[in-house]
């Protein structure tokens, strides 16, 4: 058998004195026995952590229940600890017009002494009410993807020749926007200065705009000056895409043809 | 004489005890975890459809509930979640491609001519590749669009406006980066005009583009700087981006709020 370590046995030994202790001479079996659970109830209650005056309450109780005058005099402390809430002494007396009870004083309106500060969000399961969404459209692109590659060819024209510049040159059409300044501009302006500018106030955007709102019509100006940023870069890749021919120079499409490849 | 063949309830009462068994097993229970609805079958409960979403290493990316505004199609036309749905429909057949690629100048377009001719599924998937990258730039570019229209970048979402906008221009670098790949007279001369354009930055245009080129001209060492640009590091660095551009989206909020 191991060895019961002395420092548990040392506590049980405490523990039997106190058992000792408190047990009065006569009760000596049940003091050995169990100790506490022979202890008259005030002296329960005061090793309990119950409240004083949950104990009054509960002691008024029994007493009303077995017929006997109540005791009015609850501590007044313990009435102020649990903020007047406690139950009162004496049993309801219907006192009040029609024999009620209880007597409506003030109505509250909750906001004035709650602050509520959550108010519930609608909300739904993301399983099935998103993911079905997200799996339809993520179907559908690949759907589109797939058939539009099996009819469509992506281009592949003649290895690359340095000696064979095509006319004209273009670059991939997203930057073809840029292309089309560079006929306007210098080119460290037009290929470097202006984009880059419009990249940083791209990236600046939520913290030079400071309006709060995001109404489209409290936020005018910011949406006006998005709209015409977005057009003026769409109609400039339009233009260096579709309307520059040799030399990039400006043709029509339909009398010129086609100077463009994806 | 053949045994006589198991009826119909035999069988039944086979299945049901062969699931059991599984679904009781240490390495069934292993692998999914409590809760999972792979453990003991899905019935359509509250609870249920919060544990598809906390058991799933992709799905988790979501919160169990949204606002239900969120979930009208009319509101974000799902461009982002699309934008990224095309980034893994491009790593998937980009993969595939790298099989048959090798990037230098004298083998590029040879194995680009291979891959239409003679590789099971190869114009068609270099096909989806190309139309999937334009796709993504066109949808990325209307993500930011809707983006900023519903004032959606405004506190608390600032910073994950500027992690989208970092994003957009890796796109649009992923995007430039594979123009060159195919090594045909497509690819060199609109990297030709790209890379010019950016050999204007002030002060140090040179520079920029002997980095960019790996030389002052492009050649062998511009294809595989740009392949492993476009097959490792911008999407190593793009998947970072779109980590924390996730991330943000839920500790800010879940998407912005109706208009």
């Amino acid at each position: 058998m191991t060895e019961i370590p002395e420092h548990l046995l040392k506590r049980a030994q405490e523990a039997r004195d106190r058992a000792a202790a408190s047990a009065p001479a006569d009760d000596a079996p049940a003091a050995a026995a169990g100790g506490a659970a022979e202890q008259t109830p005030e002296q329960a209650a005061a090793a309990s952590k119950i409240p004083q005056h949950l104990l009054d309450r509960a002691k008024a109780a029994r007493d009303k229940s077995a017929g006997t005058a109540v005791e009015a005099a609850v501590p007044a402390a313990a009435a102020a600890a649990a903020g007047g809430a406690v139950a009162t002494a004496a049993p309801p007396q219907p006192t009040g017009p029609g024999g009620h009870t209880q007597r409506l004083l003030t109505v509250v309106k909750s906001g004035s002494i709650q602050d509520v500060k959550a108010t519930p969000v609608d909300k739904v399961h993301v399983w099935p009410h998103l993911l079905v969404v997200e799996f339809v459209a993520a179907l559908a692109v690949t759907a589109f993807t797939l058939i539009f590659s099996i009819f469509v060819n992506a281009p592949l024209l003649e290895l690359a020749d340095f000696n064979a510049t095509p006319n004209p040159s273009k670059a991939p059409w997203y930057f073809l926007g840029l292309q089309e300044l560079l006929t306007m501009f210098h080119p460290m302006v037009a290929g470097v200065t202006l984009p880059g500018f419009a990249l940083i106030l791209l990236i600046l955007a939520p913290y030079i705009d400071k309006n709060p709102s995001n109404k489209p019509e409290k936020r005018k100006f910011a949406i006006s000056i998005m709209t015409v940023h977005l057009m003026f870069w769409a109609v400039l890749t339009m233009i260096g895409s579709f309307f520059r021919g040799p030399g990039f120079n400006f043709v029509f499409p339909w009398e010129a043809g086609l100077f463009f490849e994806l | 004489m053949a045994p006589k063949p198991p009826s119909a309830d035999q069988v039944k009462q086979a299945v049901a005890d062969l699931t059991d068994k599984t679904q009781s097993s240490q390495a069934w229970n292993s692998i999914f975890r409590p809760g999972s609805i792979f453990r003991k079958g899905y019935n359509d409960s509250p609870r249920n459809r919060s544990y598809v979403i906390m058991n799933s290493v992709l799905y988790h990316l979501h919160p169990v509930k949204v606002k239900r505004h969120a979930v009208k199609v009319s509101y974000t036309l799902c461009l982002g979640g699309l934008s990224f749905f095309l980034f893994i429909l491009l790593t998937v057949t980009g993969i595939f491609l790298m099989f048959f690629y090798r990037p230098t100048a004298a083998a590029a377009y040879a194995d680009m001519e291979t891959l239409r001719s003679a590789v099971t599924f190869g114009l068609l998937v270099r096909n989806m590749h190309r139309w999937g990258a334009h796709l993504m730039v066109l949808s990325v570019f209307l993500h930011m669009a809707r983006v900023f229209y519903h004032g959606a970048y405004k506190a608390p979402r600032e910073f994950n406006w500027v992690i989208g906008v970092i994003l957009l221009t890796l796109t649009l670098l992923l995007s430039f980066t594979g123009y060159l790949l195919p090594w045909d007279q497509l690819a060199l001369w609109a990297v030709t005009v790209g890379t010019n354009m950016m050999g204007f930055t002030p002060v140090f245009g040179d520079n920029v583009r002997f980095v960019l080129l790996g030389g002052v001209e492009i050649g062998n060492d511009t294809l595989l700087r740009w392949y492993v640009l476009h097959v490792l590091m911008l999407p190593f660095v793009t998947v970072i981006m779109m980590a924390i551009h996730f991330w943000r989206v839920r500790k800010d909020g879940g998407i912005s709020g109706p208009l």
